[in-house]
């Protein structure tokens, strides 16, 4: 797929000659904040930015909090207590380097449901759809493995639980769920590992993060009506698009500064708000918290997890079928990260040629009903595993499983969609040629 | 724009902070004080931590540690440095390994930690609880109260009923914050128990407060420094959202003035 007709960079004096035909860097800068970007993208497209600011907010805070931090059990949490009391500014540092986590993951959620309303994962941008999904993944374990690290009650109990979900694998749980903690509990072994993982893993994301660009830079961007850019030349394409830098550079750290106005009431007004009062008492092996509960942004997978009980029909058929070796804590784990999957397969199973969200009108009801469910299974995943929370999530994850392996595939065959613009221009005239009659040009 | 906020606004009210479930205790009550240091624009009342300290020191240290917190933070209370030694010296002593003795605590030290009789240190009392959890867990009050850690030191300390009962050898009595209702903690103030050099009354209800403010300093000093580095980043913040917007209108006017035509 060649990339959309634009002005590519052309070295002028001889000292910019020389540079390129040695090293072609600036070229490549140019070309990629010079990309040509649909122009009628609207709010929900400036999560991209949003994401890249918080990757880099959580490793340069986190460089930092190294300085400063002490993976040993006995040492972990008096280290962050010297963080938060002793060193300068620290406890601005960790407190946005917590609520980071937080908005990384506000912005991450908001970004995939963009990307599943607008059809954002169609072919051509599988590909960018599947780097997000391992990017998604990566953030999980980077910001589990961060938790561990502070060795407070719900760090080292969140620890032992997900650390426990491996053991639940068939023949071989026991020897991996050691493997991974480095000994038969969670303990010293554990924390350093982990310790270690949470600084590589970042570096990892960053990585893919330009992967995930570079895809979508070859494909463009999708945009809110699906329809594509116009190649067919310069001109054409340059009545579909506007040049990345200025105009989305400039809206995009607009929306972000908006953004940040919220987050920094939150570090500095109630920082531990999305915490938990059990991380600020040391870990302790003999004590086990009345409530074992993820951090917020893990809820609702926590909550497909513990759905799938032996009282399930579903749960005893598979046992039946595999003689037992699916049991209800596997299936529960297959269940959690099946969830994550068939978000993954989104491309091969939503059937419909409308891209979106927008010209399909029985897509968005269902759509919108998985926002709220996805709501439902967060607070649900915060509950206790009683009734009737857990017929509640039962139901919950069951329609998050049929949106993706029934509706997806069967809305694109009944499905009548309604009109869709031709290109983008008349998609962006007819949407702001409104506000233009009464807007006064700037002076 | 607004969509954002408030599906933003919309993540925020939803997210359950896990923390509404750690005390599930079915007939706690937190009474929700109102401390000088809440809200964005709250402030210490150094004179309620000074009393606090007091209290701490008169009452609660004979059980219980503050391993964290170092003596020398003291100065935030409003003590000056000869003061703080002094403190320091008369009332802890702690263990010195060059010494290979226990020598008089100096400012550099921390309050000692204290295991003897297994109660908890309190460095961290303060944010280790949640008062307010909110209904249906989804931690609604706590967005507009805080969490209310010191209220339910305060509610614990002021909410013993006298009774008590014995239960495999150990004495539990009675309380109306703590989580099932029988809290092994003997009540540990009685009315007048301790002198204010002020004069301010020293009830237990009057004392409870007290020792929970200085109980939320211990737990964070720096609160204030918090706020204020809060309301530096939100007006800074704000005042660029404002050029950015305006930036932004003046960039895209041109765009979409083009296609009037």
């Amino acid at each position: 797929m060649s990339g959309i007709p634009h002005d590519h960079y052309e070295p002028k004096t001889n000292g910019e000659k020389w540079l390129n035909s040695r090293l072609p860097i600036v070229g490549l800068i140019y070309d990629t904040i010079m990309i040509p970007t649909p122009k009628n993208l609207n709010w929900w497209w400036i999560w991209g930015i949003v994401l890249a600011f918080c990757l880099a907010l959580q490793i340069v805070t986190g460089i930092v909090l190294v300085m400063h931090y002490t993976p040993h059990v006995d040492l972990a949490f008096a280290s962050i207590e010297h963080i938060m009391r002793n060193v300068n500014g620290g406890y601005m540092l960790r407190y946005l380097h917590m609520n980071g986590a937080s908005l990384f993951f506000v912005a991450v959620y908001i970004h995939i449901f963009r990307g599943l309303f607008y059809g954002s994962y169609k072919a051509p941008r599988e590909i960018t759809w599947i780097i997000g999904m391992l990017i998604y993944l990566m953030m999980m374990g980077t910001a589990f493995m961060g938790y561990v690290l502070p060795w407070g009650q719900m760090s080292f109990w969140g620890a032992t639980v997900i650390t426990g979900l491996f053991g639940a694998i068939p023949f071989v749980g026991d020897a991996i769920q050691t493997w991974l903690l480095g000994g038969p509990a969670v303990d010293n072994a554990t924390l350093n590992r982990f310790f270690s993982l949470h600084y590589l893993l970042p570096f990892v994301i960053a990585a893919l993060v330009i992967v995930h660009i570079w895809a979508f830079h070859t494909t463009g961007n999708n945009n809110p009506t699906g329809v594509e850019v116009r190649r067919t030349s310069k001109a054409d394409a340059e009545k579909d698009t506007l040049p990345f830098w200025p105009y989305f550079v400039i809206k995009d750290l607009f929306a972000l500064a908006v953004i940040l106005v919220v987050f920094w009431a939150v570090v500095g007004f109630m920082p531990n708000y999305l915490g938990h009062p059990d991380n600020y008492i040391e870990a302790n092996p003999l004590v086990t918290p009345a409530h074992i509960v993820p951090e917020w942004y893990f809820l609702p997978f926590y909550a497909i997890l513990r759905a799938f009980t032996g009282e399930v029909w579903v749960v005893q058929f598979a046992s039946f079928i595999t003689g037992g070796i699916i049991d209800a804590k596997f299936f529960g784990v297959l269940a959690m990260f099946g969830a994550i999957l068939a978000m993954a397969l989104a491309p091969w199973l939503d059937t419909s040629t409308v891209r979106s969200g927008k010209y399909r009108p029985m897509f968005k009801w269902w759509f919108y009903l998985l926002i709220v469910d996805f709501f439902a299974l967060m607070w649900l995943g915060a509950m206790p595993a009683e009734e009737p929370y857990a017929t509640f999530s039962l139901i919950a994850s069951a329609y998050w499983f049929a949106y993706f392996f029934v509706i997806l595939p069967i809305l694109g065959v009944i499905e009548k969609p309604d009109a869709q613009p031709e290109t983008i221009e008349e998609d962006f005239n007819a949407h702001y040629g409104k506000a233009d009659a009464d807007a006064t040009p700037a002076e | 724009m607004f969509k954002k906020l408030a599906i933003g606004a919309a993540f925020a009210l939803a997210l359950t902070p896990a923390a509404s479930f750690a005390a599930g205790g079915g007939e706690q009550h937190i009474e929700d004080f109102h401390f000088s240091f809440e809200g964005p624009f709250g402030t210490w009342d150094k004179h309620q931590l000074q009393r606090g300290l007091q209290i701490y020191t008169e009452v609660c240290a004979a059980c219980h540690g503050l391993q964290y917190v170092p003596l020398r933070d003291l100065e935030a209370l409003g003590y000056s440095e000869e003061e703080v030694i002094a403190y320091s010296a008369e009332n802890f002593e702690v263990f010195d390994p060059e010494l290979d003795d226990f020598r008089a605590a100096i400012p550099t030290d921390h309050f000692p930690a204290n295991n003897g009789v297994g109660a908890p240190d309190l460095s961290l009392m303060a944010k280790a609880r949640a008062g307010f959890h909110g209904p249906y867990g989804l931690g609604i009050n706590q967005l507009f109260k805080g969490m209310g850690g010191a209220e339910y030191i305060a509610s614990l300390l002021d909410g013993y009923t006298g009774e008590e009962k014995e239960e495999a050898g150990t004495i539990l009595y009675e309380n109306k914050a703590f989580p099932g209702g029988w809290i092994s903690m003997a009540p540990p103030m009685s009315d007048d128990q301790v002198e204010f050099a002020d004069g301010h009354p020293a009830t237990v209800e009057a004392m409870s407060e007290d020792i929970a403010a200085f109980l939320m300093w211990t737990a964070e000093p720096k609160m204030m420094e918090r706020k204020y580095s809060g309301f530096v980043g939100v007006i800074f913040l704000s005042v660029l959202s404002v050029l950015l917007y305006l930036v932004n209108k003046r960039l895209w006017a041109g765009v979409k003035g083009k296609r009037k035509d």
